[in-house]
């Protein structure tokens, strides 16, 4: 356990368009400790996926990555591309929400799983392939030895999921990076995916990224969460911390605004009114302020400050020590 | 399922099933999407319908409006037989009868401004006159919340949101009773949902609107609905009210199902029990006999493989499809306890060792 696996320093993510620089991702920095789950929580449009499609350094053109991210005493941003492809797929892998987008569709899934082993470790062809099978044993695919040769479009969505995170592990990567893995599945199929990832996890101690828009996946799953809105980081805390006592008036909302099906609610859910803002045309102040219930005229005017309201709970917000202290509570139903 | 007064939808063993034929020479399959379901809906309450894609929940309610033709069984509409209704005596009826869908994009014509989208339904039924219509399309546009100044604009200048919310002002142009939503908010971003929600329930105060909402999201129908089903590869295998199947779930499946919900709570996650389901949904070309759960179900015993379980009531106003249970002995656990003699098909494989008939799943008819 030394030093992180991965530490990120104020990394800038934008795209030069016709109407002028768009700040996809703006200022986000963390430390991710060996062996650790962090969810990094956001809406549509909030730079989530960004952020982390950023740490693979697979932005596309004309996006700039800006700032340091530092995978193992490794500055990936300083690496040349072929370097940078001996670490993407071997020590860190990236799993997404939709499992075809990332599967050749006219490939069996033999020649998509051994590819990557053949490449990064030098396997032979039937060494590859018997790791493969082993890889699919190991995420639940029943009958591995046989499906091994179908194509991805004779998996289910769950099992294609599968798929690809087999794809993802055979390497054995230290970090995996997990792009709202489970959204496009149902429950019970989420529910085995998460409990693949975390079976993983335990057995071979690989560090998590898991990027979600789900509140409770990320509370079953993470140790530290980042919550994003408009490029930024709002909020940072451990999973217990934010839950307990959030400090940013956006997560208070998102929080809020979710039915916890274990309470009896009598009558309207909170809302956040309004609608996120536009990333190609942000405020002056605080791109939340318009739909804030805590927000004041300073709000508007400038940029708020990332505030420690505790250890390692940090709030980006110019009332964060008064909202963390519950000073002004969230009204009952929203703005 | 019986209210005391008379219901405003009434479904009687509604049946919608596909002919997937393979050509010539290939065996011709029926798909049975929804499979004799029964429901009532009082006026004024909304009904929950929940289920894993590929269940048949949207057929179901697509089949209702008859925007998807059932093959078999009635929907009673203030006790008329909306099935047995011609095309144009079934278009009048549509008045009453409204849908709300999933996805904003498509179900809103992309050439037209928000202003025509909005005013075709009420032309179409000539329900208001030329003067008229302008000042009840705004009216109807402020009611879903969004400004007068929105007419003139096309629905790809707006956000999911606001399309929605088009899309609401566009059903309820036409003064409808009755509105399937189907996945109202699924395509919706976390901090909009909750907006869809209030607005569709003030709604329903408002007006004294009638719903059936579709959704895999059980927390938002725990929320939403008054009752809810549980729908599971075309047949209704659970309901009771939003509260006690959340809180007291009978059937198997919708215990499964509830468990995998995730919490918004990182201690009560971490305390959770979850029951992993095994496999995905079976194909629906190809449903296994007897009870169509039981090749996931961690209860299911030899009789689960040919008996198929009707829906029946297990505690009052609670309904759930099980062999395993039953008013005197509503708990499973407990059961499977008790009846630990009975052989469970996953302890011992797929060859039955009893005497019982076996059926070959796998080789239905």
């Amino acid at each position: 356990m030394d030093g992180p696996i991965l530490s990120v320093n104020d990394l800038k993510t934008t795209f030069q368009t016709a109407n002028g620089i768009v700040r996809v991702v703006d200022g986000v920095s963390y430390a991710l400790r060996r062996g650790e789950t962090l969810g990094i929580v956001g809406e549509s449009g909030s730079g989530k996926s960004a952020a982390s499609l950023s740490l693979m350094r697979l932005v596309p053109e004309p996006g700039l990555i800006e700032g340091s991210i530092t995978f193992d005493g490794t500055d990936l941003l300083s690496l040349s591309a072929s370097e940078m492809r001996k670490i993407r797929g071997r020590r860190m892998a990236m799993i997404f929400q939709d499992p075809t987008a990332s599967l050749n569709p006219y490939l069996k899934v033999s020649t998509q799983l051994t590819e990557i082993t053949r490449l990064h470790r030098g396997y032979g062809r039937v060494e590859a392939r018997s790791h493969a099978v082993e890889m699919l044993r190991t995420v639940g695919i029943p009958d591995p030895e046989r499906r091994i040769d179908d194509h991805p479009h004779e998996f289910s969505g769950g099992m294609r999921q599968r798929v690809m995170i087999a794809m993802a592990l055979s390497c054995g990567p230290e970090l995996l990076i997990a792009d709202e893995p489970t959204t496009a599945l149902d429950v019970t199929i989420q529910a085995q995916v998460l409990d693949l990832i975390r079976e993983l996890k335990e057995r071979s101690g690989t560090s998590v990224i898991l990027v979600t828009h789900d509140l409770g996946v990320v509370a079953g799953m993470a140790d530290n969460v980042i919550v994003m809105y408009a490029g930024r980081v709002f909020e940072q805390a451990s999973t217990r911390d934010l839950f307990a006592r959030a400090a940013n008036p956006y997560s208070i909302g998102l929080l809020k605004s979710m039915p916890d099906p274990a309470r009896e609610i009598s009558g309207p859910l909170y809302q956040i009114p309004g609608l996120p803002p536009d990333a190609a045309n942000l405020p002056i102040g605080c791109p939340f302020a318009e739909r804030c219930y805590r927000a004041e005229e300073i709000c508007r005017r400038e940029a708020p400050p990332f505030i420690e309201v505790a250890p390692e709970h940090y709030s980006l917000c110019h009332f964060a020590a008064d909202v963390y202290a519950g000073h002004t509570p969230a009204p009952e139903f929203g703005l | 399922m019986t209210t005391d007064q008379e219901p405003l939808i009434s479904i009687r063993g509604l049946t919608v099933s596909y002919s997937s034929g393979r050509g010539l020479i290939g065996k011709r399959h029926t798909v049975k999407a929804v499979d004799g379901v029964s429901l009532d809906i009082a006026e004024g309450e909304t009904l929950g319908l929940v289920g894993e894609s590929g269940c048949g929940k949207s057929t179901l309610g697509r089949a209702v409006l008859r925007l998807t033709e059932p093959t078999g069984g009635e929907v009673l509409f203030r006790g008329r037989n909306l099935a047995e209704l011609s095309n144009s005596a079934m278009r009048a009826e549509r008045k009453g009868l409204q849908m709300i869908f999933q996805d904003p994009y498509g179900s809103l014509n992309p050439r037209m401004t928000v202003r025509q989208i909005i005013e075709e339904p009420i032309r179409a039924f000539r329900l208001a006159g030329c003067s008229d219509i302008g000042a009840r399309v705004r009216e109807l546009l402020e009611t879903v919340g969004l400004a007068s100044g929105h007419l003139d604009r096309y629905p790809s200048e707006f956000s999911g949101g606001q399309r929605q919310r088009i899309g609401i002002a566009r059903a309820l142009a036409v003064e409808p009773e009755f509105i399937v939503a189907d996945e109202p908010i699924s395509a919706l971003d976390v901090s909009i949902q909750a907006q869809i929600i209030n607005l569709l329930k003030r709604l329903q105060a408002e007006k004294g609107l009638t719903y059936l909402f579709i959704s895999h999201d059980l927390r938002a129908v725990r929320h939403v609905a008054d009752r809810a089903a549980v729908m599971y590869l075309g047949r209704i295998v659970e309901i009771a009210s939003g509260r006690e199947v959340y809180s007291d779930p009978l059937m198997p499946y919708t215990k499964a199902l509830i468990s995998a919900v995730p919490l918004p709570d990182p201690n009560a996650e971490a305390r959770r029990q979850r029951i992993v389901l095994k496999g995905d949904l079976p194909s629906p070309i190809d449903p296994p006999t007897g009870c169509p759960f039981h090749t996931r179900c961690p209860y299911a015993i030899n009789d689960c493989r040919y008996v198929v379980p009707q829906l029946v009531e297990i505690k009052p106003k609670h309904h759930a499809a099980c062999i395993r249970i039953n008013p005197e002995n509503p708990d499973i656990d407990t059961n499977a306890k008790a009846e630990s003699g009975a052989t469970s098909i996953f302890e011992h494989g797929s060859s039955g060792s009893n005497g019982s008939i076996r059926i070959d799943p796998s080789k239905s008819a």
